[in-house]
């Protein structure tokens, strides 16, 4: 059996829905901006790429407004979204067999924000009822199993940008076990006054004014990453089941590795190599069948030469190299809803057979052995993606996708 | 840990802990919220008791699963008050940042701390299911080793969420207690005169191992997470239907993958926070499994004694259980003097009961409607 991916649900600051964020990321147009959402005049760090024209009444139902964060909200569209495109009527299926697994890493940051500011400001009696549960990590999960009437397996995983891929991997495990349909993937909105300080605090956001020269994984002037918002949220099958109802297939999760970074002054490698290559045996490929690899892209100097180390160990020795892409450079780093979105992204390569491009980066570190996909799209038919994601602390997660036409039968 | 008295429930279960004596740094306490404190020195605990060290810990097949509820909330909620002016300005200033506010954020920064400190470097996650957390991050733990990702699993929870927001927010649902005058017996799970759960804080944690992995170095052996499952009840994000039917699902698949039946699980170790509606819920759905063989089962409460510490509270109770396998005795349910008629199991009041206890079945459910299980053997182990 295999993992298929069959529906798709994007919200991302390069577009609502899967053709105008994949037509934004083949022109390489870019969502980095200046931040709308509050006075970012008095920070520092003011770029970030944030989903645009979301009007929530349009998609969420008015009784759930007062209780939702603006990632419940993407999430709750997204998870629509992918339903729909997965051709799946959930009233038809068995409700125990359909489960919802997400990752988040912030949860509702910015109903957060206002709650703590009526305990601070008025006192403990003016704090929402909703609180209880509007800001915490699993209410994307709980949302969308409510919304759909999916009483399956759950699940809710924090590793920050490498979520993404770790929740997908356990949608994968509860597939394996029997479950029929699993909604998967991540989303995260944190761009709010509270959560832009909190962001602050890491201390390696980009302070560069231009959007266009502000995030540059691999590039000579990395100088930070920008942050974003929003994800992407996968509908995954069992492919055999998916053939017999004739429904398309983007392509599947063929393997997943995850390790986590020894402690600094330790003297021990990073993990992200042996993630790579645990994903790779877990799908039972060699590395020269790899045909696109999706970056972290840290954009900071020495994690993006730590990165590409990585990705040359394991793919070095090949006569052709592969190529890399960072699209992610349109949208900022999503946190737990960036991995997923490449994934998406990933899938899509997969699915119509071009690359997106990296945008904006166009002085690649010198010596770095990499073929980067930069400026313009590159035709290509790669039959397995590779996408990684670093989550701060010390996460590494790869996750290799085959193509839906070579999945094994 | 704060003054209570402008809270409707101003009573809590606090840990005596203090974090020099249990070895951390300044530099290290420093960092950490509590509730990094708690999974940290947790996590060395289990670490000496299991017999591995940092020299003998294979570290490349070492995963690391922490289950917590509500993250770094303490330290969010003063850090908050600091770069707000007390609620005074929305745009916050950065100034008065802390340098580690995007790790109280983000609360993977707990799983962190347990994979340095353990030098464990294969797969690490943090569960954040609500109040199932505890059970959820120690099945992750026993699936990533099923799976194969790792030999040996850190796996277990931490929460910390005794703070004036969590206060707060549980006063405006009114899920705790408002009985502020005898602390000891708030707390009154199945009884009559239940009035709310108690909030509490903690952790545990636990090796887990491969059984060949384990044998093989002789290690001393509790017990095998045998089964372990988690269902959605789709209905409300704080709401219980009465029918227990989820949890019951979740209980019976749990039951199926470690092969047993229910009249081989010797106790029931309970969610039983002190709610209506939670305490009618669970019951419903052990009489749902089990039949006639509910009556008979003995099945308590953890919470009438350390209160409901949210996420931390699953591996809390996970740990009692093993105990309760370790010394054949169940531990009771306190305080509960005049059970709810609508509450008619047994669940062991007020005193401990030896019996012969191989088999243990742990529930919990939380926010988010979700309802998980998780059954323990003691005969799988050491034989």
């Amino acid at each position: 059996m295999a993992a298929a991916v069959t529906g798709l649900g994007i919200a991302a600051p390069t577009g609502l829905g899967i053709e105008d964020c994949w037509s934004a990321m083949l022109d390489g147009r870019s969502a980095i901006r200046t931040v709308s959402r509050f006075e970012a005049e008095r920070y520092p760090v003011r770029l970030a790429g944030q989903v645009p024209d979301f009007v929530p009444s349009e998609h969420v139902p008015k009784r759930l407004l007062p209780q939702t964060d603006r990632e419940t909200r993407l999430a709750l569209m997204a998870a629509e979204w992918a339903l729909e495109d997965a051709g799946v009527d959930t009233g038809q299926r068995d409700e125990y067999d359909m489960g919802v697994i997400t990752a988040s890493t912030s949860g509702g940051f910015e109903f957060g924000q206002g709650e703590l500011q009526k305990l601070w400001s008025k006192g403990p009696g003016y704090v929402s009822a909703y609180q209880s549960f509007a800001w915490f990590y699993a209410v994307n999960t709980g949302q969308i199993s409510i919304r759909n009437g999916m009483r399956g397996p759950s699940g809710v995983l924090v590793s920050e940008q490498a979520g993404g891929l770790d929740a997908v991997a356990q949608a994968r495990g509860q597939l394996r076990r029997g479950t029929g349909l699993l909604v998967t993937g991540g989303l995260d909105a944190s761009i709010c006054p509270w959560g832009w300080v909190a962001q602050m605090a890491r201390g390696d956001m980009s302070r560069e004014r231009h959007p266009e020269r502000a995030y540059l994984p691999f590039d000579r002037a990395a100088s930070g990453y920008v942050p974003g918002e929003g994800g992407a949220v996968l509908v995954l099958e069992e492919s055999e089941a998916v053939r017999e109802r004739g429904q398309h297939s983007y392509g599947t999760i063929a393997g997943y590795g995850a390790t986590f970074d020894p402690a600094p002054g330790s003297g021990r490698q990073p993990g992200l190599r042996r993630a790579i290559e645990v994903a790779l045996a877990d799908a039972g490929m060699e590395p020269e069948e790899v045909g696109v690899v999706f970056a972290d892209g840290a954009g900071l100097p020495e994690a993006d030469m730590a990165e590409a180390l990585a990705i040359s160990a394991v793919f070095g020795a090949r006569t052709d190299p592969v190529p890399v892409t960072v699209p992610k450079t349109m949208t900022g780093r999503l946190y737990s809803g960036g991995s997923a979105l490449d994934l998406a992204i990933a899938l899509l390569c997969l699915d119509r057979g071009v690359i997106p491009p990296t945008a904006n980066v166009t002085d690649p570190v010198p010596g770095l052995r990499l073929d980067l996909v930069l400026g313009e799209p590159r035709p290509a038919e790669p039959a397995s993606a590779l996408v990684l994601a670093r989550g701060h602390g010390g996460f590494n997660s790869a996750m290799v996708l085959r193509a839906s036409d070579t999945a094994p039968h | 840990m704060f003054d209570p008295s402008p809270y409707r429930s101003q009573i809590a279960a606090e840990c005596d802990f203090d974090p020099y004596r249990e070895g951390l740094t300044r530099r290290e306490v420093g960092r950490m919220d509590r509730v990094a404190q708690f999974a940290a020195v947790s996590a060395d605990q289990c670490l000496a008791d299991s017999g591995l060290d940092a020299r003998t810990l294979p570290r490349e097949r070492t995963g690391t699963s922490v289950g917590t509820a509500v993250g770094c909330t303490m330290s969010l909620d003063h850090e908050y008050a600091v770069v707000s002016d007390e609620g005074r300005e929305w745009t916050v200033d950065p100034a008065y940042g802390v340098p580690h506010l995007f790790d109280y954020m983000v609360p993977s920064s707990i799983v962190r701390e347990v994979a340095w400190r353990s030098g464990a470097e294969g797969p690490a996650a943090v569960i954040s299911t609500g109040c199932t957390s505890g059970l959820d991050a120690v099945g992750h733990g026993a699936a990533a080793i099923r799976e194969g990702a790792a030999d040996v699993m850190l796996a277990g929870a931490a929460d910390a969420p005794i703070s004036p927001i969590t206060v707060a927010c549980f006063d405006a649902i009114k899920a705790t207690t408002p009985d502020n005058d005898e602390p000891e017996s708030a707390s009154r799970p199945f009884d009559l005169r239940r009035s709310g759960f108690v909030l509490g804080e903690g952790g545990a944690m636990f090796v887990l191992e491969e059984l060949g992995h384990a044998r093989r170095r002789g290690a001393r052996i509790y017990a095998e997470v045998a089964g372990f499952a988690t269902r959605s009840n789709a209905y409300h994000m704080t709401g219980l239907r009465p029918d227990g039917r989820e949890m019951a699902e979740a209980v019976r698949t749990a039951l199926d993958q470690a092969r047993l039946n229910t009249d081989q699980i010797d106790y029931i170790n309970a969610h039983g926070s002190g709610t209506k509606q939670n305490d009618r819920h669970e019951t419903a759905a052990v009489k749902r499994v089990f039949g006639d063989r509910a009556y008979t089962t003995p099945m308590s409460s953890l919470k009438s004694m350390v209160g409901h510490s949210l996420g931390a509270i699953g591996s809390i109770e996970i740990a009692a259980s093993v105990l309760a396998i370790r010394n054949d005795t169940v531990p009771p349910t306190a305080n509960l003097r005049e059970a709810d008629p609508e509450c008619d199991l047994d669940y062991v009041p007020l005193t401990a009961r030896e019996q012969r206890t191989d088999t243990v079945l742990s529930v919990g459910s939380g926010f988010g409607g979700f309802q998980s299980a998780l059954v323990l053997n003691g005969k799988g182990g050491e034989g």
